[in-house]
């Protein structure tokens, strides 16, 4: 089956949002951009826990903590929240 | 009633995300964070449905979609009956034999408007009725998504753009309606209250209100930066503080008995760790009006009505 981008006025009353939203970064929104230091970094995963946008990943292959800067908003949440204070907002 | 769930932080991690990254929730906004725990909590296959509000529109901006899970969207007003219909459909195709899966959960998310006030009749209606689903209140305490208007989850004394602290009202007069007291006198299974702070504590609870047969209601506190005038790098902090101030305890009602969560059970056996509103206060642009000579009563008001329903609810919960 393939799939026809029609504008929201040509689908129909009941109309289905097809794209996974994963294609659309909002990592332009941000101002301050977390960088780790991974010598303080104890992997808890907090960040991973609370960020609203999903843009920190535990990668248990490497066990690490690896930021997704297409998605991060830059709220600073992750930052605020380690334990250890091993993540810094950086102006980009 | 409840199985035995144990999980690390690391597996909650691991757990893909039903509600996907490349949303439109503004930074920091904790609704967001409470979408994305209370879909960890799944045990299998889930069809969602969404109220109007942030939530349902920062997920499906066409054409895009964040939700990874059968989603649907109708209205503000009638989120519980979409829920209803969803899960009758649903008894009624496994009888016929139309689908395979065992078991495919319910979930409804709402904002505070759609649930305190224009939802609340379609809720009202789906518990009484007994339809098997969770209710995930996302609470915001206002009408975010066109423009925060107040609600009746707005609390006494924040200032909305229908509620404007001036030179004449100290922000909202009105009280914040105990939305999750009068979902517990509708003698429903499981009532629970949660703050992404203690996300631990908010899965576990997600997942109890999946399991429990019937309906299940789960409200859940959503700092909102835009809405709140708050730093957006403090929105979990201020779900905690919000807990340490008893403005938000955390407690679960199994069969309408009333139990508090360890985070607020330590407050009750330890008093002096019990911190004032202002904390609470001071850290929202929405409540900066009070800390002037003209309305800084309202903030003992507030510490008055904060300790009365705690203490309301430490009677309930057999502690006082
Ligand atoms: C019947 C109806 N009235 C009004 C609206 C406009 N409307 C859309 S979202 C919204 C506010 C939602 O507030 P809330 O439920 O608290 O969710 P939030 O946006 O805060 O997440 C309103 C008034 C609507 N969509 N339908
Ligand atoms: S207005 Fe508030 S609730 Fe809505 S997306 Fe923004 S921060 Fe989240
Ligand atoms: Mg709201």
């Amino acid at each position: 089956m393939t799939v026809q981008e029609k504008s929201w006025k040509e689908i129909p009353p009941a109309g289905i949002c097809w794209k996974p939203s994963t294609e659309y970064l909002t990592g332009d929104w941000k101002t301050y951009k977390p960088i780790m230091d991974s010598e303080k970094c104890t992997r808890c995963t907090l960040c991973v826990i609370f960020c609203p946008d999903g843009a920190i990943h535990w990668n248990p292959g490497k066990e690490d903590i690896e930021f997704d800067y297409d998605f991060c908003k830059g709220c600073g949440i992750c930052a605020n929240e380690c334990p250890t204070k091993a993540i810094e907002m950086k102006l980009e | 009633m409840f199985s035995e769930w144990k999980f690390t932080a690391k597996d909650i991690a691991e757990k893909a995300d039903l509600f996907m990254s490349g949303h439109r929730a503004c930074a920091g906004c904790a609704a967001a964070t409470v979408m994305r725990l209370v879909l960890k909590a799944v045990r299998g296959p889930i069809i969602a449905t969404s109220a109007t509000g942030c939530m349902e529109v920062v997920s499906s901006i066409y054409p895009y979609t964040s939700w990874a899970t059968p989603w649907i969207h109708t209205a503000f007003e009638n989120v519980a009956a979409n829920a209803s219909g969803i899960e009758a459909a649903l008894k009624i195709l496994k009888k016929k034999g139309r689908i395979k899966q065992q078991r495919i959960d319910v979930i409804a998310f709402a904002g505070d408007g759609g649930t305190y006030d224009i939802g609340i009749q379609a809720l009202s209606g789906a518990v009484e009725r007994g339809h098997d689903f969770l209710y995930v209140l996302y609470d915001n305490e206002a009408y975010m998504n066109t423009g925060i208007q107040r609600s009746g989850g707005t609390p006494h004394g924040a200032s909305t753009t229908t509620s404007p602290a001036g030179t004449v009202i100290p922000g909202k007069v009105q009280y914040k309606k105990p939305i999750a007291d009068i979902m517990v006198a509708h003698d429903m299974p499981y009532v629970a209250t949660a703050s992404p702070h203690y996300w631990r504590d908010l899965i576990t609870k997600a997942r109890k209100g999946i399991e429990v047969d019937g309906p299940a209601f789960l409200h859940t506190f959503a700092p909102c930066p835009r809405g709140w005038r708050s730093d957006p790098s403090k929105s979990i902090e201020i779900s905690r503080i919000a807990v340490e101030t008893c403005i938000f305890p955390l407690w679960e009602a199994i069969n309408g008995e009333y139990q508090l969560s360890a985070p607020s059970k330590v407050i009750a056996l330890r008093p002096e760790r019990k911190k004032p509103v202002r904390e609470y206060l001071k850290m929202q642009g929405r409540f900066r009006h009070l800390f002037t000579p003209k309305f800084e009563k309202i903030i003992d008001e507030i510490q008055q009505l904060t300790d009365k329903r705690w203490q309301r609810l430490l009677k309930k919960c057999g502690i006082v």
